[in-house]
């Protein structure tokens, strides 16, 4: 049965009539995450999960139409059943469950299978087709544990702090911002760039609890960040504010960070491999516990990752598409948004 | 280990000098004396030979991990490093292993003349034993470059730092011969090992590229000025009636060059001279592309060095029968070279480098872009009351090197680089057109932006015509002007022409492909065939 197919615009679902987290305007989108790549402007309507809404709103604007479900609540959209799944990517993310006629397909948008403690953790889905994103699909990406993770980052802290140095981190204002503030809950004050603060606004308005930030703002004094904890989007890296940042030591939290190569491309004083995506193993695991007959293979490393399970006997095809297989979208924090 | 780790982590994130050479000492503070010495062994290019081939290594990855070899070289060239790529790849430890840097490397010599299943036995347990980062130096030790950015120079200055020796001193005594089971920390560099030395090259003398206008250098008189080539820097020594021929990356060349070890035994006098390695036909030099072919070879054959007889261009003195006179003025020395060099019974192809006659700075531009007829890259400029400083040092010594030669050339294939550059697409091959289709002329890694490198490696993903391996064929596009030292005809290259030290001179964004140079147009730069 052919349920979905991959068109110009985006993944389509052929009965019901709408796209999933389509590039081009379309009527009817339906919503995995809020991230820029999968959450576009221009849509007349939009479903997404209600965790989503308030971020999509702020990001997308607040006279954008859309209706949102709670996880696991079914809505029938012209004969096909939708259903938001959790994805364990960030706040709100979910797949896309879509029965017709006894026939399921799940697409995941992004997601990661470890527990982070913030978001609601993945949940596998069985189905006949799933549509699974592969940004870090090759064996070499394989994340530590969250515990160790943590200790990596506090004992960076505490040598910055030895040193009467400022720790900076840098990371994606949806997603990796809040995940920074979860792993460095308790070890300082921390402080937050505005595009970070506004989200987490969003965010805690669907009545979600974030550990406790203060905004950072341009006139800071500069004894008063003095081995503090400071985050900021990754656009401003090599920016004016940062150099502002007295005696700053700055660190860059993204899954690329595994490869030395990639650590040391930046000058940073240091990278940590926080990812809200999917490790190798993440990824085998969601395929596996789908027990798909056919896996769909996109973003990321999706020639090499369909190419492996077509060789472990799960039959799968590569399919391209338009969300970034960058860790994070593109987020454009410049110092001009800085000051606002 | 676990400081030694540290000691790499701090190092390889940092692209600053005085914060690698604050980790050196951090770590010199801390680690035993033994350790001490392996750190001065692996960062001078004295380790041990590997113990463990790498295509084993390989093969017990897969074993362990069951992936097939596709997966492991599409990993391989995502982390273009193989030691880390095997260190990724490997399963969580199952237990902890702590040793000293010096415990293992002595098991890892120890291990060299095992059997292969013993070496495998060991290595395994080693991975099970270590986390990631570990694993990773533990396969840095098997084998194979750190490539954290630590020159002799950096590790000599940290030292200095450390024990307060002199950097100079320190730079003599961990470049000589000492054996690490016979040394203390101590004594090596205090350099008590060095006196008894015969083979003890100095660091050599580097010039910068001329940064200013000639008459900011004063009188033309105060210089002396010498043509500059392009073969190999040597230091032949000669103490007590042995003869060691040391090349810049201080490595001993000796045995390559055997011509020139009999032509020294000529001279009665023992001294340390610097000059040029080169190959020499007829009393003319060759391109270096010529010395090349005899370079790195197990043996010289008699074809070989009648083919491509070599010569020693003299520059300097530094040792005069057991004195360092390198803090005499130039002039004193080129004296006492002078009178060395101009023996009649010397060999024809022990030359001493010519002294430029000049009047004017105008006059000596002339004679810079004449120098590529007869094969040299230009001028050395060089202060008559200087000393024979150590390393690179501004002021005294300048080169002027002749205009580079450039071509337009569009990029056909890109890889990935290797250590910081593994993330991007920074190895570029480049073609110019051949009747009605491209040819490669020249490959080319360095003289791009790291911004201009994001952006082309964002072209190469949108673009390339490949899925899997390393190397991507992309759409012929971008043209860049690539410049360059030299060119000969060359049957070895498809082209027909070898060129020297191709870099990217810059990005030309305003031109297409259909601006870029032919080959014909790129053989008539060719001016001195051989």
């Amino acid at each position: 049965m052919k349920l979905v197919k991959f068109t110009k615009k985006g993944i389509y679902c052929i009965p019901g009539k709408f796209y999933l987290d389509p590039w081009l305007p379309v009527d009817y989108a339906i919503i995995s995450h809020g991230h820029a790549d999968h959450a576009r402007n221009g849509m007349t309507y939009y479903l997404c999960q209600t965790d989503s809404k308030a971020i999509l709103k702020h990001r997308l604007g607040t006279d954008i139409r859309v209706e949102s479900l709670n996880y696991n609540e079914p809505k029938m959209v012209n004969g096909v059943q939708v259903s938001f799944h959790p994805a364990g990517h960030v706040i709100g993310s979910a797949q896309i469950r879509l029965e017709y006629k006894g026939f399921v397909v799940v697409f995941t948008g992004d997601y990661k299978v470890k527990n982070d403690h913030l978001t609601i953790p993945f949940e596998p889905v069985k189905c006949h087709e799933f549509i699974t994103e592969s940004t870090f699909g090759l064996p070499i990406y394989n994340w530590l544990a969250e515990e160790q993770l943590r200790q990596q980052m506090h004992d960076w802290v505490f040598k910055n702090q030895s040193h009467n140095r400022t720790s900076v981190f840098l990371g994606y204002s949806l997603g990796k911002a809040q995940r920074i503030m979860k792993l460095m809950e308790g070890v300082d004050k921390m402080y937050v760039h505005s595009a970070i603060h506004n989200l987490n606004a969003a965010i805690e308005s669907s009545g979600i609890a974030l550990p406790q930030t203060e905004l950072l703002t341009y006139d800071f004094k500069n004894d008063e960040l003095q081995n503090k904890i400071v985050i900021l989007p990754p656009g401003l890296l090599g920016s004016k504010l940062l150099k502002k940042i007295p005696n700053a030591a700055t660190a860059i939290c993204s899954g690329w960070m595994q490869i030395r190569g990639n650590r040391r491309w930046q000058a940073v004083d240091a990278g940590f491999a926080v990812s809200d995506h999917a490790d190798w193993n993440g990824l085998l695991s969601a395929v596996k516990a789908s027990e798909a007959e056919k896996v769909y293979v996109t973003h990321g490393s999706q020639a090499t990752f369909s190419k492996y399970l077509n060789e472990i006997g799960i039959p799968s095809a590569e399919v391209k598409t338009e969300y970034g297989s960058e860790e994070d979208d593109k987020e454009v924090v410049t110092e001009k948004t800085a000051v606002s | 280990m676990k400081h030694f780790s540290e000691l790499i982590s701090a190092i390889e994130i940092t692209n600053k000098t005085n914060s690698k050479i604050d980790a050196l000492v951090d770590y010199m503070n801390v680690a035993p004396e033994k350790d001490k010495l392996w750190i001065i062994t692996l960062f001078t290019g004295k380790r041990p030979s590997r113990p463990v081939k790498t295509a084993l290594m390989r093969q017990w990855c897969l074993e362990i991990t069951g992936y097939p070899e596709w997966l492991f070289l599409e990993s391989y060239s995502s982390v273009g490093d193989l030691g880390e790529t095997i260190a990724l790849m490997l399963p969580d430890p199952t237990h902890k292993i702590e040793k000293t840097l010096s415990a293992w490397m002595e098991e890892l010599v120890a291990l060299r003349p095992q059997s292969d299943a013993n070496k495998k036995a060991y290595v395994l347990n080693a991975w099970s034993g270590l986390e990631m980062q570990e694993r990773l130096i533990f396969n840095k030790l098997i084998g194979g470059s750190f490539r954290i950015g630590v020159s002799k120079k950096t590790l000599v200055n940290a030292l200095a730092k450390y024990s307060g020796i002199d950097a100079n001193q320190l730079m003599h005594s961990i470049i000589g011969n000492w054996n690490i089971n016979t040394i203390s920390f101590d004594d090596l560099i205090k350099g008590e090992h060095i006196n008894y030395d015969n083979s003890k090259p100095y660091p050599f003398c580097l010039a910068y590229a001329l940064e200013k206008e000639l008459p900011e250098l004063g009188e033309p008189q105060d210089w002396q000025v010498e043509y500059k080539w392009d073969g190999i820097r040597g230091q032949i020594v000669k103490r007590n009636g042995e003869i060691f021929i040391w090349s810049r990356g201080e490595e001993l060349v000796t045995s390559q060059f055997p011509e020139l070890v009999s032509a020294m035994t000529t001279f009665k006098d023992d001294f340390v001279i610097d000059g040029e390695i080169l190959a020499l036909k007829d009393n003319a030099v060759l391109l270096f592309n010529d010395l090349q072919k005899r370079l790195n070879r197990k043996t010289i054959s008699k074809k070989m060095l009648e083919e491509i007889p070599v010569g020693f261009y003299v520059y300097d003195i530094l040792e005069w029968n057991g004195k360092d006179i390198r803090s005499k003025p130039m002039v004193y020395r080129r004296q006492i070279l002078e009178n060395l060099v101009t023996s009649d019974t010397l060999p024809h192809f022990i030359v001493i480098s010519q002294v430029i006659t000049f009047k004017n700075w105008h006059e000596l531009d002339a004679i810079r872009n004449q120098a590529r007829e007869f094969n040299s890259e230009g001028l050395m400029l060089k202060q008559k009351d200087s000393p024979y400083h150590t390393g690179r040092k501004k002021g005294d010594w300048w080169k002027w090197k002749v205009d580079p030669l450039t071509i337009d050339a569009v990029m056909i294939y890109a890889q990935k680089g290797s250590g910081r550059r593994s993330s991007k697409y920074t190895d570029y091959t480049f073609a110019v057109k051949k009747d009605e289709g491209l040819v490669t002329v020249a490959k080319a890694y360095s003289g791009l932006t790291d911004v201009e490198i994001t952006e082309i490696s964002r072209f190469v993903n949108k673009n390339a015509i490949e899925k899997f391996g390393p190397v991507r064929t992309v759409k012929p596009e971008l043209v860049f002007e690539i410049a360059f030292e030299g060119i000969a005809f060359s049957n070895r290259h498809k082209s027909g022409v070898a060129l020297r030290f191709p870099r990217i001179l810059r990005w030309r964004r305003d031109k297409t492909v259909a601006d870029i140079d032919t080959i014909e147009q790129v053989k008539l730069l060719i001016t001195n065939p051989t």
